[in-house]
């Protein structure tokens, strides 16, 4: 248990962190909503984000993209610290892919135009090109058939895989996930949990804010808990699971794992 | 279950009774009824008509739209003299109409976008300006608004003598304002050409590029380069003609204006008022369009990567507007019908025009069903514009 | 061991940087947050710099008080003139209403105030609250024309001003009422014949300008009834108002009506409801809550619209404040005469789409619950 926890350290403050935050802090007015947040990801390493509603664990994942912005500390993606430079942010977006609870498709556009809209206008490929990934993509998530319909004619699971293929078009470095499964009915998880898992055999570096502990047991390799703004506790899944070191992670587990 | 079609639960398809109870036949009575009453109306109207203006002795009939007009018109887009007809002076107000109609409908829609766009602005101040601009707008009587541009002009401007000059050849006054025109030479015809030659080439080029970005991946600034094409070939025209500058300078003469072009107090004061009346709603109809679109779409395309123009172009815009253009259609269309107010200040509008040919003839049936019939033609054409746009965009769902 | 538990304890809450709350932070966000927003923000202080004083020394410090002579505000135009609206007040409000009775349009305008006022509370949507605006209305009626009670007759052609406004546009409201709500049922009808009646008045009524349904009632009106039947002005007009409000009401109740799921409609013919009880006790008043909001939207255009009878020679707010400026005297104080009624209209219809904004919400929220 010594070797897996200093390893652990020492990955932590390893080099080959492609995220790191130091010491970061966000309020939403008066509201203290993430408090000195550490936090360092390995390249390739799949992370799963738990803790009660209103721990902030969603808007710490949207800070990674600066979907929402830190006011204390540091935020660095692939070598890119986040700050109010516009062009820093793009860059760093274009590397990180984020699924969003609510799928946020656009309903205005078909699955594979959906697809394509980010490769053509932002990393410039020609559309045969553009399509011709998408279509590989589309197929991975199983919906490749799907292509030429429009997002409002989808159900919730296919139009949540659409959404994770059209973040993988960019190619992104990182994949940030924001409760995907939570929007979903119960018969269509797991579609959405099983591309997932395949997205994490590939190696894909991952941070991934679920509830879905079975997916957090067989995938990742760090869970983190956090609680009222902060990461309380974060370990293996297997210690994290069957040895939590922290009253509030007990109950926690106590009250998820119950049903 | 089919209850809708009608009295199948009760049977009473066995046999070909017709009872009052059955549902069709119910039917069939009620709207024989009603339809007779309504006939029965329109035959009591006409018939009372008839033996009133018999008794009048006013001959029905559109024969009077060829007889002569004469009564003068204050400003025309076509020739017209009092000697012409009344068909003609029609004319000239259904011209004027649409004249202030459209123009009002372009500056309404500027100006509306801009308080709309504003209201949303991060800047506090600028938002609860453009909120103060639509809460007095849209609380104050149009017609209230239009006298208030129109004494601005006749009351608080300074006579044709005096008149207040802000830029050399402009003047303001009484009589509305006055604007130098260049003098007329053959280029400007040609820079007409050629701004129709630039919009076309803008159509082509903006074909050309996406068919370059789909093969190569390659952006062209569409914008920019058709700006130019459209601005620069009138342009390039002007100076291969050898930049004419001669300007049809206004200068004051005796009591009066000669030369340059004139907009009347009372154009003014409707274009103006209507405009900025009907701009208080588009920007409310703009806001909440911006307004309906999902703040995740914007947060979506942000992640992947967009730029926050490209996202406003290709996400947030395509969306919104399927929100926007059917009510803002509407608002148009208003703007066209309250244009009609012209005759409370004297601009001659149709509705003005006609209700002179009234004074003079009597035939108000016939003048009342020109103007109705006038407007009822252009709320048509918008409707069957916005019907068939709006199956154009529809969403596809489920 | 201790480097995976990062903190036994909670974190205490720390107070935002001054970067985030406060009134330094709020200037910052919502004035100067970007280079453009600063400038936009500089630009606008400056403008209400320049137009704010001259604005208020025009309204109140060089104004010429309420009881100032004419000669006095003719011979310094710099500040407004009050006393134009303290001298014309009793005219621009009650139009040509004989002098002495002019408490008569003044009660009758507190009457509708009232009764609007307590028509925005939802305890009085009732069906006895009908009753209490019949006798308020036939109150009005008794007021404004008199003839009983030991009140002078008025005739309707001296009625002016403030009262005239609302009587035709309560007045119009309250008939058209009913005739929208039969309106709105035959365009939903699945009866063709009613349908296209109805489809037919409202797309002809709508397509049209309200000046060319006046012109209707004031010219045509009288051709269209029999030899020797006639009718005054005011009810011509209050005519075209009907037949105008109607149509555009009956368009807000649709939209109510299109709002009612299908299950209703579906669970009151299982029922075994007919047509009218199904209407009357499922329908309509479901369909006429959520139409209320716009309902209150078109009777607020059509407040505004009333302003239109000076084109046929009626003397409203508007007229009146008109007539008032072409007093030799007094001529030329516009500004003064058209911010007063502006004032007028503005509080009425202000107070009006701020009801009806408040009620939206207020039933969209009932709605969810």
């Amino acid at each position: 248990m010594a070797t897996t926890t200093s390893a652990a350290a020492q990955r932590q403050t390893g080099t080959d962190a492609i995220i790191q935050c130091v010491g970061v802090h966000k309020w939403y007015g008066e509201f203290h909503v993430l408090k000195d947040i550490n936090l360092s990801v390995r390249k390739g390493e799949r992370i799963v984000v738990c803790g009660p509603s209103g721990s902030g664990k969603s808007t710490l994942i949207r800070c990674i993209n600066r979907l929402e912005e830190h006011q204390r500390g540091q935020i660095i993606v692939d070598g890119i610290e986040l700050t109010n430079n516009l062009k820093n942010i793009e860059l760093v977006r274009r590397e990180v892919g984020m699924v969003f609870q609510h799928f946020n498709l656009f309903p205005h556009l078909t699955v594979l135009e959906n697809c394509t809209l980010a490769p053509i206008w932002v990393r410039r490929q020609p559309k045969a090109e553009a399509e011709a990934t998408a279509m590989k993509y589309l197929e991975r998530v199983q919906i490749a058939s799907q292509a030429n319909k429009f997002p409002g004619q989808l159900s919730g699971g296919q139009q949540q895989r659409v959404a994770i293929a059209r973040s993988l078009c960019m190619s992104p470095k990182i994949m940030l996930f924001d409760e995907p499964t939570s929007a979903l009915d119960p018969e269509m998880v797991k579609e959405v949990l099983d591309v997932m898992i395949g997205l994490a055999e590939t190696g894909m570096t991952m941070l991934c804010v679920t509830h879905e502990m079975g997916f957090a047991k067989s995938v990742a390799d760090r869970v983190i808990f956090m609680d009222r703004g902060e990461i309380v506790e974060q370990n293996t899944p297997d210690e994290f699971f069957t040895n939590p070191r922290s009253e509030r992670t007990r109950l926690f587990l106590s009250q998820i794992l119950s049903h | 279950m089919t209850s809708e079609s009608g009295g199948a639960g009760r049977g009473a398809h066995s046999g070909f009774t017709l009872s009052i109870n059955d549902p069709t036949v119910r039917a069939v009575v009620f709207q024989v009824l009603i339809i007779g009453a309504v006939v029965l109306l329109g035959w009591w109207l006409v018939h009372n008509t008839l033996d009133n203006l018999a008794r009048r002795s006013i001959a029905t009939g559109f024969g009077f739209l060829e007889r002569e007009a004469s009564f003068g018109i204050g400003e025309s887009m076509i020739d017209y003299h009092p000697r012409d007809s009344y068909g003609r002076a029609f004319l000239v107000g259904v011209l004027n109409t649409l004249k202030v109609s459209v123009i009002g409908i372009i500056v309404a829609t500027v100006i509306g976008t801009l308080v709309g766009i504003a209201r949303l602005s991060s800047n506090w101040l600028l938002a609860k300006l453009a909120s103060l601009y639509v809460e007095v707008v849209r609380n104050v009587p149009p017609l209230l608004q239009l006298f208030v541009w129109y004494a601005v002009i006749t009351e608080s401007m300074p006579s044709v003598r005096e008149a207040f000059n802000p830029l050399p050849g402009v003047f303001l006054s009484q009589r509305g304002i006055k604007i130098p025109v260049p003098e007329s030479d053959p280029v400007w015809n040609w820079m007409i050409v050629a701004l129709l030659v630039g919009v076309a080439a803008a159509i082509a080029m903006t074909r050309w590029a996406r068919a370059r970005q789909a093969r190569t991946g390659q952006p062209f600034p569409v914008g920019l380069a058709s700006l130019g094409l459209i601005f620069g070939m009138p342009l390039l025209t002007w100076l291969v003609g050898g930049a004419p500058t001669a300007m049809d300078v206004p200068r004051v003469q005796g009591f009066n204006f000669v030369g340059g072009a004139t907009m009347s107090p009372e154009f003014f004061a409707i274009l103006f008022g209507l405009s900025i009346y009907t701009a208080g709603f588009i920007a409310e109809v703009v806001r909440s369009g911006i307004v309906a679109v999902n703040w995740g779409q914007t947060e979506a395309a942000r992640s992947l990567g967009l730029s926050s123009g490209n996202t406003l172009r290709l996400v947030v815009l395509p969306q919104a507007l399927r929100v926007i253009v059917p009510p803002l259609t509407s608002q148009y269309l208003n703007l066209t019908k309250n244009s009609s107010l012209a005759l409370a200040i004297g601009y001659p509008d149709l509705v003005s025009i006609a209700n002179t040919t009234i004074n003079q003839t009597g035939q108000s049936i016939e003048g009342v069903a020109m103007i109705m019939g006038t407007y009822l033609t252009i709320s048509l054409g918008i409707s069957l514009f916005m019907n068939w746009y709006n199956k154009r965009i529809a969403l596809v769902e489920r | 061991m201790t480097e995976n538990v990062q903190h036994a304890g909670s974190l205490p809450d720390e107070r935002p940087p001054i970067t985030v709350v406060g009134p330094i932070a709020w200037v910052r966000n919502n004035l100067f947050n970007t280079w453009y927003n600063a400038l936009l923000t500089i630009s606008i202080i400056w403008l209400l710099y320049k137009i704010i004083p001259g604005l208020l020394s025009w309204l109140v410090i060089n104004a010429h008080g309420f009881s100032a002579p004419v000669q006095e505000c003719r011979a310094d135009y710099s500040g407004a003139c009050w006393s134009f609206v303290s001298e014309k007040l009793r005219f621009i409000l009650f139009g040509t209403f004989p002098y002495d009775e002019q408490w008569r349009p003044l009660l009758t305008i507190m009457i509708f105030i009232g009764l609007l006022a307590a028509s925005c509370d939802k305890r009085f949507w009732k069906p006895w609250f009908l009753a209490v605006w019949a006798g308020g209305l036939a109150l009005v009626s008794a007021l404004m024309w008199g003839g009983v009670l030991g009140l002078t007759y008025v005739e309707n052609s001296l009625w002016g001003g403030l009262p005239l406004t609302i009587i035709l546009s309560v007045v119009g409201l309250a008939v058209a009422f009913p005739m929208s709500i039969l309106l709105a049922l035959g365009r939903r009808s699945n009866l063709p014949g009613i349908k296209a009646v109805s489809v037919a008045y409202i797309e002809l009524i709508r397509g049209v300008p309200l000046i060319s349904l006046l012109f209707m009632a004031s010219v045509m009106l009288p051709l269209f009834l029999p030899n020797g039947v006639t009718i005054d002005k005011l009810v011509r007009a209050q005519v075209a108002f009907i037949l105008f409000a109607a149509a555009y009401m009956a368009e807000a109740i649709r939209g109510g009506l299109q709002a009612i799921p299908k299950g209703q409609y579906e669970a009151a013919d299982g029922l075994g409801l007919g047509y009218w009880l199904k209407m009357r006790k499922i329908i309509l008043p479901q369909a006429l809550a959520i139409a209320i909001p716009p309902l209150v939207n078109t009777f607020i255009s059509f407040f505004k619209d009333t302003s239109l009878v000076i084109i046929i020679g009626l003397y409203d707010l508007l007229g009146t404040a008109k007539a008032a400026l072409t007093d030799p005297t007094w001529r030329g104080f516009y500004k003064e005469a058209y911010l007063f009624i502006g004032l007028i209209y503005w509080v009425f219809c202000f107070f009006m789409s701020k009801y009806s904004q408040w009620l939206e919400k207020d039933l969209n929220r009932a709605r969810r619950r």
